[in-house]
C-alpha cells in the first residue's frame, strides 16, 4: 500500500478489523473448559479482557443427564492465556494447560 | 441510547461485542474488561473520544482498530475539549435538522490517570463547568503505563514506579493519591461515581446512570495493570477485589449531590493482603505498610461520616 491509497487523516474505515491480528500466538497457557463441570454462570465471559469467551446456543447434556441450553467456548485464535477466567471460575471448571510447541 | 434500561445481573448484558479482539493490550490487562462493559452499556450509538494512553495505542494499531463504534484520538491533554466540541456540533446539527433530534448519541471520553489527574485536568474542568452532556470515563492504573510506568497524581503512597524508586532516599511515591473524583464532584455535575472491574455489575449500573443524565458525568474505574503493578496476569480481578475488601478503594456515587456507598464492606481486611500480591509494594517495611493502613483508617472514618452510617466496617483480618 502506498501513501496515495491511505484515507486522509489516518482514518481506519473498517470497524473492528483488528480481528485480522490473531493474538492467540501470545499464549503460553491454554485455558480449557470442562463442560461437565461448568455451571454456566457467565463469570468467565464477564471478566475476560479480550472478550474471547463465546456463549453458544449449543445444548450440552452432562453424563449425569443434566441438560444445559448454552455452552461457553474459548476462541483460541485470540485468547492470550492470561488465566483470569481460570482464576475467577467459581467451580474451577477451567484448567490452564501448558502450550507445547 | 442503548436498549438496556436496567441491569440487575450479568444475564441482562448484551452478548454483542463492540470491542473486537486482536488488540494489543497486555495479556490480562483489565482495561479490556472495562471497555467491553462500557460498550455493552452504551451500545452502538456512541462516539468514543480517546486520550493518548495504553488503550489508545493498543486498540488502534494502524491500519487496524478494535472499535466497532466511531472513535477519535486527538492528543493527550484535550480529550474533554474534543468531546465538548463533538457534543456541541451534534446539538447544532440536530437543531438544523441535519440529524434526527430524537436520536440519543452517547459521547464518551476514555482517558487514563495521567491524562486526567495531571495533563487533561484543565480541559476536563472546562467541560464540566460548561455542562456538556459527555460521560468521562477515567480508567485508573495509577501511573503513566504506556510510556513505561512513570508516577502520576494517581499513584498511591509508597508505590514503586520507574520515577519513584524504592531505595534509601526515596521510598516509592512520597505523596498520597489525589482525590480526583471528589475534585470533579466539586464542579457539582449531575453524576460522579467510582467503580472497580471486580464489581462489573456495579460498574455497569454506573455507566448506565452516567449516560442517562442531562449533563456531564464522571466514572472513575480502578483498573489493575499486571505489567505496571507487577503481578501475574491471572490476578487482575482478584487485585481489584482486594482493593475493595481492604477499603484501599471504595465504590461510591454522588447523584445530584447525594452521596452513597454502593459496595458496602461489613468487615475490612488489612491492607497487607492487597499490597502483598503486587510487586510494586514489595520492598515496603512494616512501618510503611502501617502508614498506608493508617491512611485508610482515616479515609474510612471520613467516608462513614459522609454516608451517615457505618458503610465500611472495622478492620477484621
Ligand atoms: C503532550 C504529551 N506528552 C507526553 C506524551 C507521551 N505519552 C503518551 S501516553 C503517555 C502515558 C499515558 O498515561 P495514562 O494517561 O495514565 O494512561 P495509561 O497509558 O497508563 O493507560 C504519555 C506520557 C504525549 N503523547 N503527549
Ligand atoms: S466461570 Fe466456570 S462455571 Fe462459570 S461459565 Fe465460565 S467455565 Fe462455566
Ligand atoms: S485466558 Fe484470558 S484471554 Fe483467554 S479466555 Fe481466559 S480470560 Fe480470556
Ligand atoms: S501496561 Fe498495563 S494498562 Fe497498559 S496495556 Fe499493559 S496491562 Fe494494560
Ligand atoms: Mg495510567
Amino acid at each position: 500500500m502506498s501513501w496515495r491509497e491511505l484515507p486522509i487523516g489516518g482514518i481506519i474505515l473498517e470497524a473492528g478489523n483488528s480481528v485480522k491480528r490473531k493474538t492467540g500466538d501470545w499464549r503460553v497457557l491454554r485455558p480449557v473448559i470442562d463442560q461437565e463441570r461448568c455451571v454456566r454462570c457467565y463469570i468467565c465471559w464477564m471478566y475476560c479482557p479480550d472478550g474471547v469467551i463465546e456463549i453458544r446456543d449449543t445444548p450440552y447434556r452432562t453424563k449425569a443427564g443434566r441438560i444445559w441450553n448454552i455452552t461457553f467456548e474459548i476462541d483460541y485464535d485470540y485468547c492470550k492465556g492470561c488465566g483470569i477466567c481460570a482464576q475467577e471460575c467459581p467451580v474451577k471448571a477451567i484448567e490452564l494447560v501448558e502450550e507445547v510447541k | 441510547m442503548s436498549s438496556i434500561y436496567r441491569i440487575r445481573g450479568v444475564r441482562d448484558l448484551p452478548r454483542e461485542e463492540l470491542f473486537a479482539p486482536g488488540h494489543g493490550l497486555c495479556a490480562g490487562c483489565t482495561a479490556g474488561t472495562v471497555i467491553r462493559h462500557l460498550l455493552k452499556i452504551s451500545g452502538r450509538n456512541t462516539i468514543v473520544v480517546n486520550a493518548t494512553n495504553c488503550v489508545e495505542v493498543s486498540t488502534t494499531m494502524y491500519p487496524y482498530t478494535s472499535w466497532r463504534v466511531p472513535w477519535i484520538h486527538v492528543a493527550f491533554e484535550n480529550a474533554a475539549a474534543v468531546a465538548s466540541g463533538i457534543e456541541t456540533a451534534l446539538r447544532v446539527m440536530a437543531r438544523k435538522g441535519l440529524i434526527d433530534p430524537n436520536k440519543r448519541i452517547n459521547i464518551v471520553v476514555l482517558a487514563g490517570d495521567g491524562g486526567t489527574y495531571d495533563i487533561g485536568l484543565q480541559a476536563l474542568s472546562g467541560m464540566l463547568e460548561r455542562g456538556h452532556r459527555v460521560m468521562y470515563v477515567l480508567y485508573d492504573n495509577e501511573a503513566y503505563m504506556n510510556t513505561g510506568i512513570q508516577r502520576s497524581g494517581s499513584t498511591p503512597l509508597h508505590a514503586w514506579t520507574t520515577t519513584t524508586p524504592v531505595g534509601k532516599v526515596l521510598r516509592g511515591k512520597m505523596q498520597p493519591k489525589k482525590p480526583i473524583a471528589e475534585i470533579v464532584a466539586a464542579h457539582r455535575i449531575p453524576y460522579v461515581a467510582t467503580a472497580n472491574i471486580a464489581y462489573p455489575i456495579d460498574m455497569d449500573q454506573k455507566f448506565l446512570k452516567g449516560l442517562q443524565v442531562e449533563g456531564p458525568s464522571f466514572i472513575h474505574v480502578l483498573q489493575p495493570c499486571p505489567t505496571g503493578w507487577r503481578f501475574d496476569p491471572r490476578y487482575g480481578i482478584e487485585v481489584g477485589r482486594l482493593a475493595v475488601e481492604t477499603a484501599m478503594w471504595i465504590n461510591w456515587e454522588i447523584t445530584m449531590g447525594d452521596f452513597k456507598v454502593t459496595v458496602r464492606v461489613p468487615k475490612r481486611k488489612h491492607v497487607k493482603h492487597y499490597l502483598r500480591i503486587q510487586g510494586r509494594f514489595r520492598d515496603l517495611s512494616e512501618e510503611e505498610i502501617e502508614e498506608i493502613q493508617e491512611l485508610i483508617n482515616k479515609e474510612v472514618e471520613r467516608i462513614n461520616r459522609m454516608a451517615g452510617e457505618e458503610v465500611i466496617g472495622p478492620l477484621a483480618e
